[in-house]
């Protein structure tokens, strides 16, 4: 069962400069919400924004993490 | 012998032919999901005819669509062929009044009256 520290860790360790806020949103360990600011999400649309965190994950998603709410900001 | 379209051009030719669609879990009317709960009243709101797909009859649709739009999740929204997001991206959209703009309406999707005309489309399969 992932942790929102392990989420974190994750998320800062794979973009560049990022900074994550991570909450687990019903205390369940599997639906999660992040917010993230990096300065790689600079002139992306919020499509390619999430596409980059939800990558951070791969078949995590819907696996493991049943659901990963995110909202992301340039830095 | 004439080919049988497969289940990703019907989802691709929906994507095509459709302004604004949305792949959810239910229905507008009977959503079976938060998410997709709150993107469909979104739009509903806003009054803006929109063609919707269920996803769960057939779990294939729902890998055919992630497959297709590289995106992991339900709700997914497309307009004019291009997918726009799920339930996180819509609401803030809707927010800050970037939704509307994109859909070409006024007004607050906090606000409407809720009766916009939903076109379904039939799941073949």
């Amino acid at each position: 069962m992932p942790t929102p520290e392990e989420l974190q860790t994750r998320i800062e360790a794979a973009i560049p400069g990022a900074k994550a806020i991570v909450v687990d949103t019903t205390g369940t360990q599997d639906h999660f919400r992040a917010e993230v600011s990096s300065p790689a999400f600079a002139g992306l649309t919020r499509i390619a924004q999430h596409r980059l965190v939800y990558d951070v994950f791969g078949a995590d998603i819907g696996g493991p993490i049943h659901a990963l709410s995110l909202k992301t900001e340039p830095s | 012998m004439s080919a049988q379209p497969t289940l990703s051009d019907q989802i691709k030719s929906a994507i095509e032919q459709n302004e604004v669609i949305l792949f959810m879990k239910g229905t507008p009317d009977a959503p079976q999901c938060g998410f997709s709960a709150r993107t469909s009243a979104a739009l509903t709101s806003l009054q803006v005819p929109y063609a919707s797909v269920d996803v769960l009859p057939d779990p294939r649709i729902r890998q055919e669509l992630s497959a297709l739009s590289n995106w992991p999740t339900i709700p997914q929204l497309f307009v004019r062929g291009e997918l726009i997001g799920g339930c996180d991206i819509v609401m803030e959209m809707a927010d800050s009044g970037e939704l509307q703009t994109l859909l070409g309406v006024e007004g607050d999707a906090e606000a409407g009256d809720g009766a916009a005309p939903t076109l379904q489309i039939e799941n073949r399969l």
